[in-house]
């Protein structure tokens, strides 16, 4: 008996960490960026939500093979968080933080409502079943595995990108110093639009991952959204690392939380975990005390 | 850009304007019921008033900075308390508002107090609020044992076959009586709003909201005067969930709590406008008529075109008209009166002080 318990609660434990590795993919394009623009984009999860859609509309609808179709969604939502901040954030770059959280909180309304128009209510499947991984008794499925591999993929091509080129160097410096980097030769809207385009990819690319696992509804940015800013105020917003750490502490809360109780107390934990840590270091996990 | 319409609401003649249109419309919402409309009148005219009372108190610490995106967690947390105590422990509704403005007033200061201590504003007072009312919305879905998770739960009727009021447990068939006491609230909201705006704290109030280093220095207490606000607009908030409990007779924590609510909340004091007493009120009635409009229009088939519409005039409202729709509107009204005014006083005061000293002189 005891050790059946023991296995169980290794399973939970490295779930959550497979799922950690999914909210710190999630949490990355946010985080950028916020690190470059001091924007918060709260209709993120929807932006993720949109590239779902699209993917599975691309393969059910259409027949085009998985991967194409997710490569393809990839590039729609990169598009499309290019043209958001093109005409929607960049007239408010200028006004209150609070109007740019605003007016991404409209984005939000209308892409959720507007894949309800558009879609419908219902779930959606990609129709793709991957099989699961048994170890000893312990079992994981396999597209967790992928996202999980897929995401450390991706942070460690940005965190490569981020220091090894130009327009990466000038994505940090800016993130740095606002004010210098024009003086330094450097245009920063096209600096913000590339950021916008990176940050929209990898919500496409978090979009891939989920849709494998999945169903597609319209609220269903609702229901990991908070999640994820959460997160990234957790890990310090604009903070890679810190957020990067925090995906994994939120998840292990969830996923251990959960086996112990029922699935919404581990979610009561982690929140309270988040309110908590705010409190004791508002700026975030890694910050410096204040 | 923020600060000019700030201050623009501070003074200027549209204040009286305000308090004159919202007692007209008092005057004629009281004699609605008179002229027997139809049910579907009444309920949206309850409806209307009760998301202007909800919006409203938001708007008390909103206007202030304090951006909450978590007050469905004092509607949930008042709701689900005056349901809770009546269901199980039968007592009455109106003692249940005052259990859940305790509750709720407790929640404020622990989530409050060390906010607003540890100087935690803008992106992260919002992000911090939010969590808040994920906590509260998956607290009362874990106790489904209780609360009907989910799914909801419905208060106890206390109406017997053919009775029409059971005053002690806030129940009445008859739409007249929730459409007064609504209203009542509504006015009370306006008049906390008017009050906070009039007090001695008003250029205090100016002064945190903008610089809270200099209120400081100035000798207020920053932190006293933005906790005793967030208690009072998380207390309003915290009745108009009760309200909406007992009239509805059906509880959801996704329809109180949910984020999309508390979201709505927000944007719907922006489109009307956050710095005007009859502002948050202009966003509900605006809000409401949309959605019930497109839904007269084009039928219930297309479930989700009044929001997405209502996202795409947010985008449009916060790039080209920042203060909202009344806000905008009163400013020109304003500046117009101001104007005129000049006009009016340039010949007698053409030595005296400037345009605008002359202009705070001359008020009542």
């Amino acid at each position: 008996m005891e050790t059946i318990f023991d296995i169980y609660l290794l399973e939970a434990l490295c779930n959550g960490l497979l799922l950690g590795g999914l909210f710190a993919l999630l949490s990355l394009g946010l985080n950028l960026v916020f690190g470059v623009m001091d924007v918060v984009w709260i209709c993120y999860a929807e932006l993720i939500m949109v590239g779902m859609y699209a993917i599975w509309w691309l393969h059910t609808a259409q027949g085009v093979p998985v991967f194409l179709a997710c490569l393809i969604g990839i590039a729609f939502v990169a598009l499309l968080g290019a043209t958001m901040h093109q005409f929607i954030i960049r007239p408010v770059l200028q006004a209150e933080p609070i109007n740019q959280l605003l007016v991404t909180g409209g984005v939000l309304f209308f892409l959720q409502a507007g894949a309800t128009v558009v879609f419908g209510i219902e779930f959606r499947n990609l129709g793709v079943q991957l099989s699961s991984l048994n170890v000893g008794e312990m079992s994981f499925s396999i597209s967790r595995l992928l996202s999980f591999a897929v995401a450390a993929a991706a942070i460690v091509a940005i965190s490569l990108f981020l220091r090894k080129t130009f327009i990466g160097t000038a994505i940090r410096a800016i993130s740095q110093d606002r004010a210098i980097m024009p003086l330094m030769g450097v245009n920063p809207a096209r600096i913000y639009l590339t950021a916008s385009a990176l940050g929209g990819g990898l919500a496409g690319l978090g979009a891939a991952l989920l849709v494998l696992q999945y169903d597609v509804h319209p609220a269903i940015g609702l229901s990991f959204g908070p999640l994820i800013f959460l997160i990234c105020v957790l890990g310090g917003l604009g903070n890679l690392i810190g957020g990067f750490l925090a995906a994994f502490v939120f998840a292990q809360f969830i996923s251990v939380g959960g086996f112990f109780f029922q699935l919404e107390w581990g979610y009561v934990f982690a929140f309270i975990f988040f309110i908590a840590v705010m409190f004791w270091k508002p700026q975030g996990l890694l910050a410096k005390r204040a | 850009m923020t600060s000019i319409s700030t201050s623009a609401s501070f003074d200027g003649p549209s204040r009286a304007l305000q308090r004159n249109l919202a007692l007209v419309c008092a005057a004629i919402i009281f004699c609605v019921p008179f002229i027997q409309p139809g049910q579907y009148i009444i309920h949206l005219l309850i409806m209307c008033l009760m998301w202007s009372y909800i919006y409203t108190s938001w708007s008390i610490m909103g206007r202030l900075g304090l951006v909450s995106f978590g007050h469905g967690a004092f509607l949930g947390v008042g709701a689900y308390t005056g349901v809770l105590l009546w269901n199980y422990l039968g007592v009455s509704p109106w003692l249940g508002a005052l259990a859940a403005v305790v509750v709720t007033a407790l929640l404020a200061v622990l989530i409050g107090y060390p906010c607003f201590r540890l100087k935690i504003v803008g992106h992260y007072f919002a992000l911090v609020t939010l969590a808040l009312s994920e906590v509260v919305r998956l607290i009362i879905i874990g106790l489904r044992d209780y609360t009907g998770g989910s799914l909801g739960m419905t208060p106890r009727t206390a109406l017997a076959q053919g009775q029409e009021i059971a005053l002690g447990a806030m129940q009445f068939a008859d739409k007249r009586i929730w459409l007064y006491l609504v209203l009542v609230c509504w006015l009370l909201a306006l008049y906390v709003w008017h009050r906070v705006d009039r007090s001695m704290a008003r250029l205090a109030l100016q002064a945190i909201s903008e610089q809270e280093e200099a209120a400081a220095s100035i000798g207020i207490n920053v932190r006293a005067v933005k906790l005793g606000l967030m208690v009072l607009s998380a207390a309003m908030t915290c009745l108009g969930g009760v309200l909406y409990a007992q009239y509805q007779l059906y509880v959801n924590p996704e329809n109180l709590s949910g984020i999309g609510v508390s979201l709505q909340m927000v944007f719907g004091v922006v489109a009307g406008g956050m710095f005007v007493m009859l502002g948050p009120t202009m966003g509900a009635v605006f809000l409401l008529l949309l959605s019930e409009g497109l839904r007269l229009l084009i039928g219930n088939d297309l479930h989700g075109v009044d929001l997405a519409i209502y996202g795409a005039l947010l985008v449009i409202f916060i790039i080209f008209m920042p203060k909202g729709i009344l806000g905008t509107l009163l400013h020109r009204y304003d500046a117009h009166a101001q104007k005129r005014r000049a006009k009016v006083n340039a010949p007698a005061e053409a030595s005296a002080a400037p345009a605008t000293l002359s202009v705070l002189e001359s008020r009542p």
